[in-house]
């Protein structure tokens, strides 16, 4: 520790070479942390979706509806914990662009199946005694700055109320989750959308089931479709993380080729930052010699040499990954099209172990050289 | 005023002369900038292609008919009563007694992709006897037509090449209905090319939807007769439909998703850029402390300042072109004509693209190459030129 004053005057040697050195590796780290989060965005939540809940969709293709009826056989099907539904009520609020996701459920056993939403006890008994009512995301309540009790216009474009065009929502609550939990949807009654839709009357979007051995997911999924064979709405189930991941899939490569793309180039920008670092201590082989000559020894010879690059790339990268992260907390900047924007816990630390290879990777060469150095060669070179 | 240029010309010719010496260093820049041209390029190349596809989709003679509030064809819908109000509609282009307009159906089939082996929302299309006629860019490249009041169908050429099973002679099964390929399509490059074709009356008893289309199709006598066409429709009291150019409907369709992609590549590329500035910073920082005696010994012999500050600005300004150069060549290589199909999210289906690198991406690329080297030579170049002679000459 007692160094640490000598580590911090090197630091200070090329006073502009440590600065820019330093803001290449807090750009490459920042960009690093906001990469990993449009790589989270693209995935739409696939890391907290449940391995015990199946979907039941249309098996011709998810925009068909199911009938409602399928709900009480599903639910006395063993094995079978809960069943619900939910509708796509796909709306425009005042504009298309202002897109957010509205579902039509029935609220108790939906919030069952859902503990990740968190509602107070008031908002759920306000939403179960107002048929309007609406229970959304705080993160799509700031978005609008809307409030309890506003009174929320949405255009239907699928479904249409029988006068009109125009469908009315009271928000009745709020929920909340933690980071990683969509907070931008928008969830409301199906039994006002059914009763009050000109047409499509029991008919639901896709069902939901909990089941209680998570093992058994294909047996209960081929169950289901066996039971709905040869009906004129024939199921599809599949379990919700693998129709998360399919979702995303749909998305295509375009997601993964940027990602890929971009991160070879920050690989790149970090080696690059990795050399300046390099070649800092090579400048300074005489400086070693000196040291070597007032009796420091080998290994203190190579902690200081790696202490100091580590400390540049730890400055650098831990500002960096700090910014990013503060940027994170902003939300999601694009306004709904990438609900699920967080910084994983799990990208923080890969980054944090990846600032540490990079401190060391940068020192080791030029520290060995320096340690394994004779004091004559070293005083020799200029 | 000759004797400037002259000297600024003797210097700069020195400088770029010795690269080759200080090639680790001037490496370094180089990739640094290279690396910043192939994302902001190649990322943009994803946003032009898509926007291309949807581009060449829309003709201005075209007009799309649909439900008022509908926000794209997948959320509309007609009655048969309203398609047959909407034939009657004044400037539509007739053909004999028949007017040029195909009432249609838009829906979602399942179908895996090729490259992920996962269901894809594919988009298919039942059409009328005048699709073809409507759509005059549309051609049958490989097969036939389908047969009317069959179960047959044609393919646009994105569709067969991304989604399995989607070749000529082949059959597949989906719910209880079997389909069957007979032809492939092409539309020009446009979205169509994404869907599937066959008989309207067909898809509406295999998705239950009674005597019910989503869109009219209309062809106009020209594109001048659109504000006709549309204040017609919309005044009449029998129908409830709102009117666009089929052009200003995929435009608006392509914003969100080129948008964001511009979003993600504009922003990406400006933050990888400032680190790209640093490290050519670095470099010219590097090769003007390596030669502060000789700059020092020109400034001695009476060389001006100016011309110092030139000579390295133009190093700089060398590498940074041969960065740009690079990146743009490498993302060329890389990623032209990429094909890949994404989710169109305001029809909720797949549309097929290819990436395009144009020339306009490729010029871009080089100016915002340029302008690096011209940030991250200027502060060296100064400092080059200010460096007092005595102390420089003495540097080791």
């Amino acid at each position: 520790m007692k160094f640490l004053p000598l580590l911090w005057s090197g630091l200070w040697r090329k006073k502009i070479r440590t600065i820019f050195t330093l803001l290449s590796v807090f750009v490459a780290f920042l960009l690093f942390g906001l990469l990993m989060t449009i790589r989270g965005a693209f995935s739409f939540g696939v890391e907290i979706a449940g391995l015990d809940r199946l979907i039941l969709i249309h098996k011709v293709s998810l925009i068909m509806p199911l009938p409602v009826s399928y709900l009480p056989r599903l639910n006395t099907t063993e094995g079978v914990t809960m069943a619900t539904h939910n509708t796509w009520f796909g709306g425009v609020y005042q504009d298309p662009a202002n897109f957010f996701a509205q579902i039509a459920m029935e609220p108790e056993p939906y919030m069952k199946l859902y503990p990740e939403y968190k509602v107070s006890p008031e908002h759920m008994k306000a939403w179960l005694a107002d048929r309007q009512g609406a229970l959304v995301g705080v993160d799509l309540a700031r978005r609008f700055g809307w409030k309890v009790g506003d009174r929320i216009p949405i255009v239907g474009t699928i479904w249409q109320p029988k006068q009109g065009q125009v469908w009315e929502f009271n928000i009745a609550g709020l929920y909340d989750g933690e980071s990683g939990v969509d907070k931008t949807q928008f969830f409301f009654r199906y039994d006002y959308l059914d009763e009050n839709r000109a047409g499509g009357q029991g008919l639901v979007g896709w069902y939901i089931v909990k089941i209680n051995d998570a093992a058994a997911a294909q047996q209960m999924g081929a169950k289901f479709d066996d039971m709905f064979a040869n009906s004129s709405a024939e199921t599809k189930t599949t379990t919700e993380k693998g129709f998360v991941e399919g979702f995303a899939k749909q998305m295509g490569d375009i997601g993964a080729i940027m990602i890929a793309i971009t991160i070879a180039v920050l690989f790149t920008m970090i080696l690059v930052a990795a050399n300046t670092m390099a070649q800092s201590v090579r400048e300074r082989t005489s400086e070693v010699g000196v040291l070597k000559t007032l009796g420091f020894s080998n290994v203190s010879i190579l902690a200081l040499v790696l202490g100091e690059s580590v400390l540049i790339a730890v400055i650098g990268g831990g500002l960096g990954l700090a910014a990013s992260w503060a940027f994170v907390q902003q939300g999601d900047p694009t306004g709904g099209m990438l609900p699920i924007f967080v910084l994983p816990t799990r990208d923080v630390a890969f980054g944090a172990l990846l600032i540490v290879a990079l401190g060391l990777l940068a020192g080791a060469l030029p520290a060995m050289n320096a340690m394994n150095l004779k004091i004559t060669d070293a005083l020799r070179r200029t | 005023m000759f004797n400037w240029i002259g000297q600024t010309l003797a210097v700069t010719a020195l400088n770029l002369r010795t690269i080759p010496q200080r090639l680790g260093s001037s490496g370094v820049a180089i990739v640094g900038i290279a690396g910043v041209v192939i994302v902001l390029v190649s990322v943009l190349s994803i946003a032009a292609g898509f926007t291309a596809a949807m581009q060449n989709s829309g003709s201005p003679s075209r007009a799309i008919v649909m439900r008022s509030g509908a926000d794209s064809e997948m959320t509309s819908g007609l009655s048969g009563a309203e398609v047959d109000v909407i034939k009657q509609a004044p400037r539509l282009r007739r053909d004999g007694q028949t007017p040029v307009a195909s009432a249609e159906l838009y829906v979602i089939i399942d179908i895996p992709k090729i490259s992920t082996n996962t269901p894809a929302n594919v988009p298919m299309r039942g059409v009328q006897q005048t699709a073809m006629a409507v759509r005059n860019e549309a051609s049958i490249i490989e097969g036939r037509m389908f047969e009317f009041g069959t179960n047959e169908i044609v393919v646009g050429r994105g569709a067969s090449g991304q989604f399995a099973g989607l070749t000529v002679g082949n059959e597949f099964k989906s719910g209880q209905d079997t389909w069957k390929v007979v032809g492939i399509f092409e539309t020009d490059g446009g979205v169509s090319e994404t869907e599937i074709w066959c008989d309207s009356r067909v898809l509406q008893g295999a998705y239950r939807r009674g005597n019910s289309y989503q869109t009219v199709l209309a062809q106009l006598d020209s594109s001048d007769s659109f504000n006709t066409f549309r204040d017609w429709l919309t005044s009449n009291p029998q129908v409830n439909v709102q009117v666009r150019r089929e052009a200003d409907y995929y435009a608006q369709q392509s914003r969100a998703l080129s948008g964001l992609i511009q979003g993600v590549g504009f922003g990406i590329a400006a933050l990888m850029g400032i680190g790209a500035v640093f490290g050519a910073i670095l470099t010219m920082y590097t090769a003007v402390s390596t030669r502060s005696r000789e700059i020092a010994t020109l400034r001695a012999l009476g060389f001006n300042a100016t011309s110092v500050v030139v000579s390295v600005l133009a190093e700089s300004l060398a590498l940074a072109a041969i960065g740009g150069a690079l990146g743009g060549v490498t993302a060329y290589l890389a990623f032209n004509g990429y094909q890949t199909s994404t989710m169109n999210f305001s029809t909720f289906s797949q549309v097929a693209f290819a990436f395009q690198v144009t020339p306009q991406l490729l010029v871009m690329g080089l100016i915002y190459a340029l302008a690096m080297g011209l940030i991250g030579g200027l502060f060296p170049a100064v400092r080059a030129a200010r460096l007092p002679i005595p102390t420089a000459l003495r540097e080791l």
